[in-house]
């Protein structure tokens, strides 16, 4: 959590240094820090200050990283490994690619790098092999109603799709579905059963 | 056989027969009243009296449960009964009254035929010693329960001047195997409105969601996601089980909601890239999108003159309702107070939207009334969510939890009656009360 923010420092500087691809709407690192979203609750009447119960900031919205038609940002070089995959790495429980669970943090609702990492490795993995096909599991804890956190775990899998087609994986290598609080990983109402549900699971097809 | 060996035989017949109607009964949701208004008319339903063949169904019962819930009626017990009359000519009034009973049901049972029976009840009014309404039923062995509930709604509608809502439906989703995440089962329920005679419609090991009715009852939409690369939106016929597919496309499919004509079916897609509202019609399946911008649009509800949609949006950053013509049109927000309202249901009257709101960090079922836009909420909860209005607009069922297990709960509309309702066996969720039957 500490850490991210300087990610972002690191990643908008090489941006604004690579002037020969333009991406839009890149952030200022003070924008990042904000991790205002679409979906973000208005305090007026949250107890304990930012209440994010129940309104799942989607991952990169505060990033608001928008693709332009075949256009694909360096941003990989920033962060994830650089380990070039070979085709059976995805089948080798050493990789990093073995992690496919991407966890939500608990007060912010945004992912931590040790996940950014992973996710652009596979988005790699994908980018490298176009006939690699992958699916991604959005879910959401309990609370709310159940269409609407449907929509809202829909949200973050397509955040992560996002950041994998950054890395150059196609749209039509993805695809996203959403299963709001219907599949929990962990029954339970404290607060660490909510934040093992907060999570997008990717399987290979 | 002898007389006295044939009385014997049926009388142990209905005994065994009660025994296992309780025990079977194991699947029954049973009915707790949490919180009553005193008060009720005062009204004495004497079990119906068998007069011919096996009956092992306690229609008198049934009739009595239903009366309680509704708040309105305060039925004697039955130890209290000193005589059992089968018809009105059995009646000796003065021993209601000094029973200070209001009202009096008489009713008798025969068997007709291996499947078929004929049930007779009376309504009396103990005071003016005479009858106010009488009906006789034709029902079906499996209908049996059907003719307690239409009897309470008949006395409900005799005395209280309005339509009761005991001859309905409720489908709902139960949740078995639930402690064990992997071998979770999801199953499709319908029942009465007391949660009897419920059967299964669809059952499988993925998750179901949000069942929706048809206003002629006979169908019912649903979410499932058995198949693990995309989720779809079924709709089903409820007595022959045969469905087709509403819509499948990429994203999300949900939300399914069917306009009070029954010619269109309001939905949520995200395949034009956000959750937005479309509505498709039935016949054709053509379907135009209602909704168009990069918010959450989800969980569409009708009025019940077809000419409006109320939803969630969190297009002012959280969820709230809002409403939009059902042709298309302005969208217009209609909560102001909390930061999450969500999941409305419109009411068959078109006087009110039940809702989940948010207080503090808890869940709850709220009212808000269309006219004076005043906000009632009505438990209290901590997660409860679904709420759907019974067809007389009084009653709203809902889902909710009682020692960590999911189950259902019903609050009257002005918040003067709860109830909850739990299953035996696993957990119950998402319920919706069926319109009036035919």
């Amino acid at each position: 959590m500490k850490k991210y923010p300087l990610v972002w420092l690191c990643a908008s500087a090489l941006l604004v240094g690579c002037a020969s691809r333009s991406v839009d709407n890149i952030p200022s690192a003070s924008e990042a820090n904000r991790s205002v979203a679409v979906g973000e609750t208005p305090s007026a009447g949250a107890i304990d200050g930012a209440d994010t119960y129940g309104t799942e900031q989607s991952l990169l919205d505060g990033q608001g990283i928008a693709m332009g038609e075949g256009e694909v940002a360096d941003v990989g070089r920033s962060f994830g490994s650089d380990t070039y995959f070979d085709k059976e790495a995805i089948y080798d429980p050493g990789s990093p690619l073995s992690q496919r669970v991407f966890y939500f943090e608990y007060d912010r609702d945004t992912l931590s790098d040790q996940y950014l990492d992973t996710i652009t490795d596979h988005g790699r993995y994908l980018a490298t092999y176009p006939e690699a096909l992958a699916r991604l599991e959005g879910h959401a804890d309990e609370r709310g109603t159940r269409e609407y956190n449907i929509a809202l775990a829909e949200r973050r899998a397509q955040a992560v799709k996002r950041l994998m087609m950054l890395q150059g994986a196609s749209y039509n290598q993805i695809i996203t579905i959403s299963y709001g609080e219907e599949q929990p990983a962990v029954l339970g109402q404290t607060e660490d059963a909510y934040s093992r549900n907060r999570r997008v699971e990717l399987v290979y097809e | 056989m002898s007389d006295r060996i044939k009385v014997v035989t049926s009388r142990l017949l209905l005994v065994v027969g009660l025994a296992l109607c309780w025990s079977s009964a194991h699947a029954v949701l049973r009915v707790e009243i949490t919180r009553g208004v005193g008060g009720g008319l005062p009204i004495a339903i004497v079990p119906f009296k068998v007069l011919k063949g096996d009956v092992d169904i306690d229609i008198a019962q049934i009739v009595a449960d239903d009366l309680e819930r509704s708040g309105k009626f305060e039925v004697m017990d039955r130890e209290n009964l000193i005589s059992s009359p089968g018809s009105a000519t059995d009646v000796k009034y003065q021993n209601w009254r000094v029973l200070s009973q209001d009202y009096l049901v008489v009713g008798n049972i025969e068997q007709t035929s291996a499947v078929d029976y004929r049930v007779t009840f009376e309504l009396l009014d103990v005071i003016k010693q005479k009858s106010i309404t009488a009906f006789q039923y034709q029902p079906r062995e499996n209908q049996l329960r059907r003719s307690g509930h239409k009897i309470a709604d008949a006395v409900h509608e005799a005395i209280i001047g309005s339509a009761g809502s005991f001859d309905t439906n409720l489908v709902y989703v139960s949740v078995t195997e639930r402690d064990s995440l992997d071998n979770r089962r999801f199953h499709l329920q319908v029942s009465d409105s007391d949660g009897g005679s419920s059967e299964t419609i669809v059952s499988q090991r993925q998750p179901i969601m949000s069942p929706a009715w048809s206003p002629d009852g006979n169908m019912i939409a649903y979410v499932s996601f058995e198949n693990p690369r995309r989720s779809a939106i079924y709709v089903q016929d409820r007595f022959t089980g045969s469905r087709r597919v509403l819509a499948s496309y990429e994203g999300l499919n949900g939300a399914p909601a069917w306009s009070p004509d029954g010619k269109k079916i309001a939905v949520t897609l995200s395949r034009e890239g956000s959750p937005d509202l479309h509505v498709i019609d039935v016949a054709t399946g053509r379907s135009f999108q209602l909704t168009r911008n990069p918010a959450i649009e989800t969980e569409p509800a009708w009025s019940p003159d077809g000419e409006t949609i109320y939803f969630t949006s969190d297009r002012a950053g959280g969820p709230q309702i809002y409403r939009i013509p059902a042709e298309g049109g302005k969208v217009q927000r209609v909560t102001y107070e909390g930061n999450y309202n969500a999941s409305a249901d419109v009411s068959p009257d078109g006087r009110l939207i039940t809702m989940v709101h948010r207080v503090g960090k808890d869940f709850r079922i709220a009212v808000l009334d269309l006219k004076n836009n005043l906000l009632d909420v009505l438990t209290s909860g901590r997660l409860d969510e679904s709420p759907s209005f019974s067809p007389n607009s009084e009653m709203i069922i809902y889902a909710t939890e009682k020692d960590g297990k999911g189950v259902l709960g019903a609050v009257s509309s002005d918040g003067a009656i709860k109830l909850h309702m739990p299953l035996s066996e696993g957990e119950v969720r998402e319920p919706a009360w069926s319109p009036k039957l035919p």
